[in-house]
């Protein structure tokens, strides 16, 4: 599939990626309220990635893997961690959880993505755009 | 060694009546250590400057992430302890719904306007 990207655990790095993806949708002709979604999730994604996962360890690195159609985005994003159990994630929209910093950013990418899907250990993430237009075929 | 960075205005707050009415500088609310001054400044205002009634602005604000919503609540808690309150207005759709979809909409005040958000402190 698509782009392939290598990127250390560098923050500045991610926002690259996010621009060289913004390129790519804003050619695609992907509209405002698209690129949006997708912006957020990528930033959700891989400040995971970089913080959680690589514990933001330079010498650990993040591989990007996407693809822009008329139809669907798609990304996989893997980070060299340990990896989660996103059932393990508290549930940020509960009462007790309210002032914890995390988890609102998985809860965001499930928000604003059609899909959202972690492998393995849980140090691999995909997720996937449907476009409305396509979506209503 | 480089040198620390030059700290530079992320809010700018005016005073109508005694509501503190917050813009924010940047169209970006990204990057921890960012968030992390934001933070410190909006809680300068409660802390430090006595501020009760604070109405945020958010009309410059074009992107934001989930880090900076832990500073939103916290900065809400603080004026509830000291009988005092936050106010959202003008938030563009999109992120609307980052407060929807974690329905911080349901603990947060949000106005759709800066005149219905200064309303919202009678």
């Amino acid at each position: 599939m698509g782009t392939e990207l290598t990127i250390p655990s560098d923050l500045a790095e991610a926002r690259r990626v996010q621009e060289l993806i913004e390129g790519d949708l804003s050619a695609a002709a992907y509209t405002e309220h698209e690129v949006f979604s997708i912006k957020l999730a990528l930033e959700e994604a891989l400040v995971n990635a970089i913080k959680h996962g690589n514990q933001m360890d330079p010498d650990k690195r993040v591989f990007v893997v996407y693809s822009v159609t008329p139809d669907r985005f798609d990304i996989r994003i893997t980070d060299e961690g340990a990896g989660f159990n996103p059932a393990d994630v508290p549930d940020p929209t509960d009462p007790d959880n309210l002032e914890r910093p995390c988890g609102r950013g998985l809860l965001l990418m499930r928000g604003f993505m059609t899909e959202v899907e972690y492998h393995g250990r849980g140090n691999v993430v995909s997720m996937a755009k449907v476009r409305e237009a396509a979506a209503a075929e | 060694m480089a040198s620390q960075q030059p700290r530079r205005r992320r809010l700018e707050v005016e005073d109508i009546g005694d509501i503190a009415v917050v813009n924010f500088v940047d169209k970006k609310i990204l990057d921890e250590q960012n968030i992390q001054m934001i933070g410190d400044d909006l809680f300068r205002l409660v802390d430090e400057l006595g501020r009760r009634k604070v109405l945020l602005n958010f009309g410059n604000v074009e992107f934001m992430s989930s880090a900076a919503l832990g500073k939103l609540i916290t900065l809400h808690r603080k004026l509830q302890a000291v009988q005092g309150k936050l106010v959202l207005c003008k938030i563009a759709k999109d992120i609307l719904d980052v407060f929807k979809i974690t329905k911080l909409d349901k603990i947060l005040t949000i106005a759709a306007d800066e005149q219905s958000g200064l309303q919202s402190f009678a």
